[in-house]
């Protein structure tokens, strides 16, 4: 798999949430998927949830319209610094993928601070029309404390 | 060596580092109680380290012998062990010698001891100072005197009891048996949830930006959920309209809020009639409602229960999803809320998917539970200029026993009346 079209999708993903154009980011899966949000040392335990936990696009629509209609928290955005990608290996014809992550979250009142870092351990492989998107995007945090609240998905 | 240090001998009874508890009303809290720094410290000898039982691990996290973990308790750092009997020893995680830590993981297995490595002095199972290196020196140079007696030296040992899978320590010998001291209907509704063996599925921790009480307080406060989440207001998991209702024990202590899966009938329009906004009226509906697919499980209809132990244990239960919240003081203005996610061993594939999906609905990223870690944060910081004034907690009254309705405030209430027992305000 072309590295520069991983490069692109994780550069498109962190661009629509930074951007705030959270509508764009389920189309980024495919449908099934499964998305979920963990800690390395859940991992590691072999413990299984998340704190977001997604297997259809749909549900990550639901996460969008929650977060726009329904929650109630301050004004937080993030700003995403994704690495480089590594391809581990094909299976099925998807990549699998390794992506390093760190997001700074930008409070209201004008606080920007480390909010989580981690690794993105992906299953990408392309639509019907050639679009490479997202099977499987486990955002693994390489901490265990999250503070206040996650309103937004990584 | 332990030397108690007592605060002023000379206090007035009653009275708290801002003179005497402002009303004597179970309705009026003062804003400096989540503010003062001595108020504070006194907290943590007089709730925590007095007689409370302190929720500090699950039995299943150390199910073999020198199996440990560590935990906090109030801000008393503690390690938890199985010993060779099957038993459950807790004791203070901090070296009798210069008191650093003596476990500084989270868990693990130890085997027979712990050793501290600053100058590995050693302890038993049951926190016993078994091994002090070089005790008796180098070619009859140095070491400790004669008679230095191992057995005056050792952490504060804890007591431990154990409920439903669930391990409980305190440091006073005048804490009643758990049984006594949770109270019959609220551990009625803990033994409805823990009827068999759990599995650990998740843990996260979650930071909030408040005083303790302030979480505790929310925990308890069954008037605001359906107003404060959307979430449980549009989906009918929680509306005051449904059926269900509040168990306070009788040292107010402890609660249990639930609710009931039964229509809500003639009061359907209610939220609709008090304009609430958490009554969005169909303007919100789910693309995949698989998040919300829920199965009776305990089978008594209680589709949500909220349960505390005070001070500081949750025990919750919405739908199918089940988890355990431990309350840890980090200072005056902020705490850990501890998430331990579980389902049960013998889950079918089908419960485990179901229980994923829904675990959605809590945590720091919960679709209902939200709000909650930043609703603490919006008191603390409106009460900042504010410490000589009250709350007032007046919903269903000024008494803080168990009542038919959500409609209440009855056990945060309950909750004042249980700190200012052990306060001595």
């Amino acid at each position: 798999m072309d590295v520069a079209q991983l490069v692109e999708l994780n550069a498109n993903y962190a661009r629509v949430i930074d951007n705030e154009q959270f509508e764009e980011w389920p189309k980024l899966f495919h449908d099934p998927c499964l998305y979920k949000v963990t800690t390395a040392e859940n991992v590691a335990d072999g413990l299984e949830a998340g704190l977001i936990y997604a297997d259809t696009r749909g549900m990550l629509e639901d996460r969008i319209s929650s977060l726009r209609k329904v929650n109630i928290y301050e004004r937080q955005r993030y700003r995403h610094i994704v690495g480089l990608p590594v391809v581990l290996g094909q299976a099925d014809g998807a990549a699998e993928v390794e992506t390093p992550f760190l997001i700074v979250r930008i409070m209201r009142e004008g606080t920007m601070d480390v909010f989580a870092t981690g690794c993105y351990r992906d299953k990408v492989k392309p639509d019907e029309a050639g679009a490479l998107r997202f099977a499987e995007r486990i955002v693994v945090c390489d901490g265990r404390r999250f503070d206040t609240l996650v309103a937004i998905p990584f | 060596m332990d030397i108690r240090h007592e605060e002023t001998a000379l206090e007035m009874p009653g009275s708290t580092p801002h003179g005497p508890w402002p009303e004597d009303s179970l309705a009026r809290v003062p804003y400096w109680v989540y503010q003062d720094e001595a108020n504070y410290k006194r907290e943590m000898q007089r709730l925590f380290e007095g007689a409370t039982w302190n929720f500090v691990c699950l039995e299943a996290d150390i199910p073999n012998k020198g199996d440990y973990r560590t935990n906090h308790i109030g801000i008393l750092p503690v390690i938890v062990v199985r010993d060779a009997d099957g038993s459950i020893n807790c004791f203070e995680n901090r070296c009798a010698h210069r008191g650093a830590l003596i476990a500084f993981d989270d868990g693990g297995n130890v085997q027979n001891n712990f050793k501290c490595i600053y100058h590995a002095w050693s302890y038993d199972l049951a926190g016993n100072l078994r091994g002090i290196a070089f005790e008796r020196g180098i070619n009859g140079l140095g070491g400790m005197p004669k008679d230095f007696k191992r057995e005056t030296f050792s952490p504060r040992k804890l007591r431990t009891t154990t409920l439903c899978g669930l391990v409980f320590a305190t440091l006073s010998p005048d804490t009643p048996p758990i049984e006594d001291y949770i109270g019959s209907e609220v551990l009625g509704r803990i033994k409805r949830v823990l009827n068999r063996p759990i599995r650990v599925m998740g843990r996260f921790v979650q930071p909030l930006p408040n005083n303790w009480k302030l979480y505790v307080e929310n925990v308890k406060d069954t008037y605001h959920a359906s107003l404060l989440h959307t979430f449980l207001a549009t989906f009918r998991i929680s509306r005051l309209t449904q059926g269900g209702g509040v168990l306070v024990s009788p040292d107010g202590g402890n609660h249990s809020s639930y609710t009931i899966a039964i229509p809500e009938g003639a009061n359907a329009t209610a939220y609709k009639d008090q304009q609430i906004r958490t009554d969005q009226d169909g303007r919100f509906a789910l693309a995949d409602p698989s998040v919300l697919e829920s199965v009776e499980e305990f089978g008594d209809h209680i589709q949500l229960q909220i349960l505390s132990v005070f001070p500081g244990f949750i025990l919750q239960q919405i739908y199918n999803c089940l988890a355990i919240r431990q309350v840890v003081p980090r200072g005056v203005g902020k705490m850990d809320l501890v998430w331990t996610y579980f389902g049960f061993e013998d889950d079918s594939p089908e419960m485990n998917r179901r229980r994923l999906k829904q675990q959605n609905l809590v945590g720091p990223a919960g679709f209902i539970s939200m709000e909650d870690g930043c609703v603490g944060g919006f008191v603390q910081r409106g009460t900042a200029a504010a410490a000589d004034h009250v709350s007032v907690i007046q919903m269903g009254g000024s008494t803080a026993e168990s009542q038919a309705t959500r409609a209440t405030e009855a056990s945060v209430r309950g909750f004042w009346k249980a700190y200012r027992r052990h306060m001595g305000y």
